[in-house]
């Protein structure tokens, strides 16, 4: 399993439309990807988890991948964090 | 005459009649069903019809309001394929062996729900969506159809609230305006409603009866009131400012989405001055092709500290993702002698305009300018922005500033912090000794922007703020109009671009002059926009 941490620096957090971004980044992936808050955990594949934290600006998320692309998936995803939120 | 006032979230004046919209009224019952694969099966069809409905109001919404605002319908699809809420409405179905009308009403109060109960106001109105998507599932499977009956008659469309997709999916061509109970300026109807040229009025709070269903009433959307069974008065006050309105949206018609070009061919680009986030939508419906100039003095005027770098970002950000890759000029901070703020303490001065002031603050307190800058190069990733600094007179000022420049892109590397590599930097020229060293100039920058007003200024030598010097002031002054071609030569001649941001750009006498200069933009005020491209396609 892979794991990276981000503080979100979008003034308006993980609103609908990133959350959406997410969602369809992360279904391109065949590892299990996870987004996490204060231990909650979500699949970042399911648009409702992503949401349902509630993240927002200044909070930190930690991300995790398990399976076969998950370094490619650890990578991108951090790229996405990076450039979007 | 009954007077309701709420909030406008777009601008123009309607007179017709009210129509209440009327949505399908659905009662969903719980029944009991034996073949629960076969109730699941038709869930699953009615969600997939769903989804490709979704999918064109999706396509449908790209053209009416462009991608950034249809991608609520892209989230609505997720929403219906997301796993979560699917296996909770087959779970109902298989467990309690019941309609899936039933499961999926329970569904989707109890997703609603959770966004209701979180403790963010952005997130609560999320609650909105869910029963919006879930709505939609609910009238397949019921047959009713999609959507609402809208009378044929044009009409001001009334409601509590619309939901996005029902706002989309609205005959535009039979709604004279929408007037709604509830409703924030920031909901996705708002925006669309804003985009879609519609005046609205939303918040009216629940005056706005169903009782006043089919009498006559007036938007006033610049002041945000609804006027219902109008007097004689009033409505002839209000056909007035509509006329007007409408005059200045038929120049838009006629000339929207036309290029900036003579008849001879010659293009130049047209541009939109702003001073606000909020200019930004007139920008858009004026149809200009990029911000020329963006004074970012609000942010420091506004408040009664120096803005943050977020603040700053926030702002940067937004404009460049609203105007969706179309070029931002943003100049940096601009204060001192007009435009005084409190808390830079600055000496009063004998001579302000020739004074401390703009890029002369940010070259000496380069605190602050590193915190712009530092906000501009983040916000940069989010859109076409580029940097412009004012007041420049020397070759040196321009190293000092790219040297600062350096500095702060160093710094965000270390950090960690996204920016964007190339930002295109531009000067203003606005004092006689940039047009004069506007060659060596153009070798150290992307482009030129003539801030005519300082340049007359200092040309003429005539204190603009002084009153009884207006008979000496002449912008059409020989000198003036002799330093913007010099300025534009030399910038051609380095294979640089040139455009006018001040008052002249707007100047309909001096078009014709500006465009045999060869200048490649003028950005002038977004009202102006469409009555400077009249212009330019009436010239040779």
């Amino acid at each position: 399993m892979k794991e990276f941490k981000y503080v979100i620096t979008d003034p308006e957090g993980i609103h609908a439309r990133p959350a959406g971004l997410l969602v369809k980044q992360a279904a391109g992936y065949k590892s299990d990807i996870k987004i996490g808050k204060n231990e909650k955990m979500a699949d970042a594949k399911r648009i409702f988890g992503v949401m349902g934290l509630g993240v927002k600006t200044g909070e930190e998320i930690v991300m995790t991948a398990e399976g076969e692309d998950e370094d490619t998936a650890i990578t991108e995803l951090e790229e996405f964090f990076k450039a979007n939120l | 005459m009954i007077t309701l006032t709420g909030k406008s979230v777009f601008g123009g004046v309607s007179i017709g009649k009210l129509s209440f919209y009327k949505r399908n009224q659905k009662v969903i019952k719980r029944s009991h069903v034996d073949d629960v694969e076969a109730e699941c099966t038709r869930f699953q069809e009615a969600k997939a019809t769903a989804v490709s409905q979704l999918q064109e109001l999706y396509n449908k919404a790209i053209e009416d309001v462009g991608e950034a605002n249809a991608m609520i319908f892209e989230i609505h699809q997720m929403m219906l394929e997301d796993l979560d809420y699917i296996e909770s409405i087959e779970n109902i179905i298989r467990t309690q062996e019941v309609n899936a009308e039933f499961a999926v009403a329970t569904t989707a109060d109890n997703f609603a729900q959770m966004f209701a109960s979180m403790d963010d106001a952005y997130m609560q109105g999320r609650a909105a969506d869910v029963k919006d998507v879930s709505e939609r599932v609910l009238d397949i499977l019921c047959g009713v159809g999609e959507g609402v009956k809208q009378t044929d008659e044009l009409s001001i469309i009334a409601a509590d609230d619309l939901a996005p997709s029902e706002t989309v999916q609205l005959d535009k061509s039979k709604v004279l305006g929408f007037a709604t109970m509830y409703g924030s300026s920031n909901s996705h109807t708002a925006i669309l409603a804003r985009t879609m040229n519609i005046p609205a009025v939303i918040g009216l709070g629940e005056s706005l009866s169903p009782q006043y269903d089919g009498q006559m009433a007036v938007i006033d959307g610049f002041t945000g009131t609804l006027y219902i069974d109008p007097d004689e008065e009033t409505l002839a006050v209000m056909q007035e400012k509509r006329e007007k309105d409408l005059a200045q949206k038929a120049l838009l018609e006629q000339l929207k989405g036309k290029e900036n070009v003579t008849k001879s061919g010659q293009k130049i680009n047209v541009y939109a001055n702003i001073g606000n986030v909020s200019d930004v939508g007139a920008v858009l419906k004026n149809d200009a092709g990029g911000i020329g100039l963006f004074r970012s003095e609000f942010l420091y005027l506004e408040n009664d500290t120096l803005p943050t770098e977020e603040q700053q970002f926030s702002v940067y950000k937004q404009v460049a993702e609203n105007m969706a890759g179309k070029k931002v000029i943003i100049r940096t901070l601009d204060i001192g002698a007009d435009k005084q703020v409190d808390y830079f303490d600055l000496d009063k001065e004998e001579n302000p305009a020739l004074g401390y002031r703009a890029i002369r603050i940010c070259l000496t307190r380069t605190e602050i300018f590193k915190t712009q800058l530092r906000a501009l190069y983040r916000a940069a990733m989010f859109g076409n922005i580029s940097i412009m600094f004012p007041m420049i007179i020397s070759i040196k000022e321009i190293h000092k500033i790219k040297e600062i420049i350096a500095e702060v892109k160093e710094e965000l590397k270390a950090e960690g912090i996204p920016y964007k590599e190339d930002v295109e930097l531009g000067v203003m020229i606005e004092t006689p000794a940039s047009v004069m060293i506007s060659r060596e100039l153009a070798k150290e920058v992307d482009y030129f922007s003539v801030g005519t007003n300082d340049l007359t200024q200092y040309t003429l030598a005539i204190d603009r703020q002084n009153s009884k010097l207006d008979e000496f002031y002449d912008p059409h002054h020989p000198a003036v109009l002799a330093m913007i071609k010099m300025a534009a030569d030399n910038a051609h001649a380095e294979g640089k671009w040139i455009g006018i941001c001040g008052e002249l750009g707007a100047d309909l006498k001096l078009t014709e002059e500006f465009l045999k200069m060869g200048l490649d933009e003028l950005s002038v005020s977004p009202s102006m926009v469409l009555p400077l491209r009249k212009r330019i396609r009436e010239c040779e």
